[in-house]
């Protein structure tokens, strides 16, 4: 058996087709594998064991009688605790929901299952995907595998950390306002935003519906790109779901990208760490060697984005967690009075940081506030979005780094929630207007730290950024 | 922007939303220092754009309606509809009595 921390995903079809290993050898290896990790980050809440081997069964026998097992057949993959899985437990990282098991699966989890992928468990993350460290977790913090004293990022902090330790070989998170790019950065993997519709939403436990996104982590480009080319496409039980057909993805990234005109949104390099800045500097020399044309574009209207995003995401939020009242999921507490069940259930059961959402959410919708707040911040999107339109008329893709700085100390940034959120500042824009970004690896900084350089494109271009990204990773990347 | 641990009950109400005394004072602190962040966005002129609800939607309105029929996929019979209730009974979510007779 190969070790499985380093498999890609064309290894195990050509381990499998040449009977190197079976399906089922390798889930255990991966479970037996994640098992041993764990106490070391705590990137997994919930293994499933028995899910996998049946999986990993079929994938064999479909194998055995001859049959296609699927462009995902065999590979081990970890999913969010916010995605929906049918009989296996869905926590979002709440105390809420700690035995929460839905009767259904989510649709970008049918499609990973019906494409022959195997799902060890379930991956820690912020509670409710509300967090940019992974700290806001009911069951405890993930630690970065790759430096167990820092955050992994978040709030996918747990799908990254999986598939950068090499207990899966992909994962899926969601991203609201850079809960995949920036734990992927964080831990030197790939992870993608696809645009806005691209995955259905349905199953996805809902956080912020007009910015929520699925998407997929993997070691490599080509890992990513085969992930969520299993995982995208029209889905009719998510009404946001789009009908463009989905391009392939592997097919599309492999073709050249001489001559591609890259813009550097000037407003992203304000700020930055300045290992950050090198890093990306050097990733835009390497992608000049590729024949790329790079120039500086202007994004004005950034420095209003984190107001704009957090007005938006917890007005969104408020509604969406009035769901939690004690009545469906799981969790109540004792009251007298229905009214009384209701506060005293969300007051004992939620985390803070949701609380904070939830109340700065009631707080932009209340009567005589929306105007000023949330339909404000309405408009702003659109001047946002209208910035990325306009650069997008003169270039290919942006180029930018994902996090103004790498993987920060866990309870660094704990005590004050505001330098929290304005740490988001180069991913929150991406999902404002819903085009596809993703985060390369871009290199270590002298401590080791990994880096990630963001690329964006417009609407439905994933192919092009599949192509960048590629380009840059066969060239070697940045040390 | 001052928010007051009033304004924080005030909303926590509206919201149905128990918080501790220690969870006021610091609700109170953070609200305020997100809210004065938030101030800058009165100064953009936005009195000639519109509000963008809905990120992008390139087929036509309607594209997404269909015939009102059972959907298999999405079938889910009373038990399972009621697997994860604190508390049910007879086909139902069971809550505290909320009218007294």
């Amino acid at each position: 058996m190969q070790d499985i921390s380093s498999l890609t995903i064309a290894e195990i079809r050509s381990g499998l087709a040449a009977r190197k290993f079976s399906a089922l050898e390798l889930a255990r290896a991966a479970i037996r594998f994640a098992e041993a990790e764990n106490p070391k980050t705590n990137a997994y809440l919930t293994l499933c064991p028995e899910v996998a081997e049946a999986a990993a069964r079929a994938v064999d026998d479909k194998l055995a009688r001859g049959e296609d097992p699927g462009l995902l057949a065999g590979v081990p993959v970890a999913v969010k605790d916010v995605l929906s899985t049918k009989g296996v437990r869905t926590t979002c990282a709440s105390r809420l929901l700690e035995r929460y098991v839905p009767p259904y699966d989510a649709t970008a989890v049918e499609r990973l299952k019906a494409a022959g992928a195997v799902m060890i468990g379930k991956a820690n993350c912020d509670e409710f995907a509300m967090g940019s460290s992974n700290e806001n977790s009911a069951f405890g913090a993930v630690r970065n595998p790759v430096a167990l004293d820092r955050v992994p990022g978040g709030s996918s902090g747990g799908s990254a950390a999986v598939v950068a330790q090499g207990t899966a070989v992909a994962s899926l998170g969601s991203d609201t306002g850079g809960s995949i790019r920036q734990p992927a950065s964080f831990c030197g993997v790939v992870g993608v935003t696809p645009t806005y519709g691209r995955v259905s939403r349905y199953g996805l436990v809902a956080f912020a519906s007009s910015l929520d996104h699925v998407g997929p982590f993997a070691r490599n480009v080509e890992d990513a790109a085969l992930t969520l080319e299993a995982i995208a496409g029209r889905d009719e039980l998510d009404a946001t779901s789009a009908f463009a057909p989905v391009d392939s993805y592997r097919a599309e990234m492999k073709k050249p990208v001489s001559g591609m005109k890259i813009g550097i949104p000037k407003e992203y390099f304000e700020g930055l760490s300045p290992e950050t800045g090198d890093k990306i500097a050097a990733a835009l020399d390497v992608l000049r060697g590729l024949g790329c044309e790079v120039r500086e574009v202007s994004l004005p209207h950034t420095p209003y984005a984190i107001s704009c995003y957090y007005i938006i995401c917890t007005a969104e939020a408020s509604s969406n967690l009035a769901r939690y009242d004690g009545v469906r999921y799981t969790s109540r507490a004792e009251a007298a009075s229905l009214g009384e069940m209701y506060r005293k259930t969300r007051g004992e059961y939620f985390g803070m940081e949701c609380k904070r959402r939830i109340m700065l959410g009631t707080y932009v919708l209340s009567h005589g506030y929306y105007d000023a707040y949330y339909l404000k911040a309405q408009k702003v999107r659109n001047l946002i979005a209208g910035d990325f339109s306009q650069a997008f008329s003169e270039v290919d893709a942006l180029v930018a780094p994902v996090s103004p700085f790498p993987a920060f100390r866990l309870g660094e940034k704990m005590a004050d929630p505001m330098q929290m959120y304005l740490s988001d500042i180069y991913t929150i824009t991406g999902d404002l207007a819903g085009i596809p970004c993703m985060s390369v690896p871009c290199g270590k900084t002298r401590e080791g730290l990994p880096v990630g350089m963001q690329i964006l494109t417009g609407h439905f271009e994933e192919s092009k950024m599949f192509r960048l990204a590629y380009a840059f990773e066969q060239a070697g990347g940045v040390a | 922007m001052q928010f007051s641990k009033e304004d924080v009950r005030q909303i926590a109400k509206l919201a149905n939303l128990d918080l501790t005394e220690t969870e006021v004072d610091k609700m109170a602190h953070d609200m305020g220092e997100v809210l004065t962040h938030m101030e800058q966005l009165a100064s953009l002129d936005t009195d000639l754009v519109a509000p963008m609800a809905q990120v992008l939607y390139a087929a036509p309105a309607t594209a997404s309606l269909r015939t009102d029929e059972v959907r298999e996929r999405t079938r889910l019979g009373t038990a399972d509809a009621l697997a994860n209730a604190p508390l049910s009974g007879a086909g139902h979510f069971k809550v505290p009595r909320v009218i007294e007779r």
